[in-house]
């Protein structure tokens, strides 16, 4: 945008504000939930929930795969989610919105059990 | 398999019990065709027979019958070591139907579908329906109660039980016990039957003559084989002491794929192998999934294992043999855990 072309410049300027409040708008929606970083994923293999436990920040989703031959589930033991069963390489996600730790286990295999720590 | 064949077996057998129980119910067992076992009950007479040719021999005297387990066919899975188990689960049913003694019913030990999906029961269904024994007898597996809290199972298999399926049941004397402890199990935990369903089998079991011989039967193993894999039942020493007064005790389960056995006083504990797939040993495998074979052993893996018991000098005989007609040399599996087995040659 030059002086010369104040005209030009007057019409350019509603969509370069549009573009900047766009930018902002995405900008802002990653500082706040880092959705590649903070994410996590729990692989169930042998019918083992790995990791065991998962750290994750406010906000964040935890999705379980289930790589077994066997159906597994991921269910949380005061109740707050519950998966289907998941056949091979089906999963399932659930996102934390508040701080705590949920402890679940797979209800068919309740040996099967896991951790996830929300701070 | 002959009586020629029969014979090594009880000279192997160890003299596993002599408390001297007087059985007047007594239960020959024998499980065959690497998916079923067969069990007659002959009215207070042990005789070890061998199966098929000789069994004809004092069957039908009064109170005689046998019946047939069959467990885990797990209709919907399709992947190694078995992607066709409606076809092992129908080869089963050829061999019951092929029995010379003909079982009066057929038990189910559960987990007849892999995802509880309709289309799975309606499939096993239809493979049932050729069976030659009309009557057949369910308890569901976890996996028959994957959805809708096994609403499903409740409604095609459980018509008329109580809770989540349990039921009792009395046959020519013999009083049979059909259990759940695949619901609403706790993290951490292993199978369990819950207090509602203990209160009933107590006032079940209550006020019948000590010498009924009782049977027990649950997907889930009702003695505790193997923790770690969830082997076991939380609360099954509670379900066994009301059962405890009773001369005679056999408590059948499914649930891991392989022959284990074990005699504890006047119980004898039998688990059957999978018309589907078999299952690893305890602790020989890094968990209790498949275990893949080729596919020309498959059907000697469903059923390698002969077990014979006898007890008191009695026999109470389970003899177990696979799918495969040649399979008979097979080795055993689930040997240790205080388990008694021995191959037919």
């Amino acid at each position: 945008m030059s002086r010369k072309n104040g005209w030009i410049a007057g019409l350019a300027v509603p969509p370069m504000i549009a573009l900047v409040l766009l930018f902002a708008g995405s900008s802002s929606v990653t500082a706040n939930d880092q959705p590649s970083a903070a994410n996590a994923a729990v692989k169930i293999d042998n019918f083992v929930f790995g990791p065991q436990t998962v750290t994750i920040p406010v906000g964040a989703t935890v999705t379980w795969t289930n790589k077994d031959d066997i159906p597994h589930t991921a269910v949380s033991t005061d109740g707050v989610f519950k998966s289907k069963a998941m056949d091979t390489d089906d999963n399932f996600s659930y996102t934390f919105t508040k701080a705590g730790t949920y402890s679940y286990y797979c209800s068919i295999h309740p040996k099967m059990t896991g951790k996830v720590v929300v701070q | 398999m002959t009586d020629k064949k029969q014979d090594p077996i009880d000279q192997q057998l160890p003299d596993l019990n002599d408390d001297g129980v007087d059985r007047r119910g007594f239960l020959k067992c024998m499980a065959w065709a690497g998916t079923g076992l067969v069990w007659t009950m002959s009215g207070g007479i042990p005789v070890s027979r061998a199966f098929a040719k000789s069994y004809g021999k004092g069957a039908g005297k009064g109170g005689d019958f046998s019946f047939v387990q069959i467990s885990d066919s797990h209709i919907g899975f399709s992947k190694p070591a078995n992607p066709d188990v409606t076809a092992t689960l129908q080869t089963a049913i050829d061999k019951i139907n092929a029995m010379p003694h003909k079982p009066d019913f057929i038990i189910h030990t559960g987990d007849l579908s892999q995802l509880s999906k309709p289309s799975e029961f309606d499939t096993l269904d239809q493979v049932l329906k050729g069976a030659s024994a009309k009557q057949i007898y369910f308890v569901p597996g976890e996996h028959d109660m994957l959805t809708d809290n096994g609403e499903q199972y409740l409604q095609r298999y459980g018509k008329g039980t109580k809770g989540n399926g349990w039921y009792s049941f009395d046959h020519k004397g013999v009083h049979f016990a059909g259990l759940v402890n695949v619901a609403n199990l706790k993290a951490g935990g292993m199978g369990s039957l819950g207090h509602e369903q203990l209160e009933w089998l107590e006032a079940d079991l209550k006020g019948r003559s000590a010498s009924t011989p009782i049977v027990l039967f649950a997907h889930i193993p009702l003695w505790t084989i193997y923790p770690d894999w969830g082997w076991g039942t939380d609360d099954s020493e509670q379900a066994l002491s009301y059962a405890k007064r009773f001369g005679s005790v056999t408590v059948l389960n499914g649930h891991i794929h392989q022959i284990m056995q074990k005699i504890e006083g006047k119980v004898s504990f039998h688990t059957a192998m999978s018309t589907a797939f078999p299952q690893p040993a305890p602790g020989t495998a890094p968990s209790a999934g498949p275990m893949k074979v080729p596919a020309e052993q498959l059907q000697r893996v469903l059923g390698i294992t002969d077990v014979n018991y006898r007890v008191s000098g009695r026999s109470l005989a389970i003899v177990d043999s696979p799918l495969a007609d040649s399979g008979a040399s097979a080795s055993g599996n689930g040997r240790g855990l205080g388990v008694f087995d021995a191959p037919l040659v």
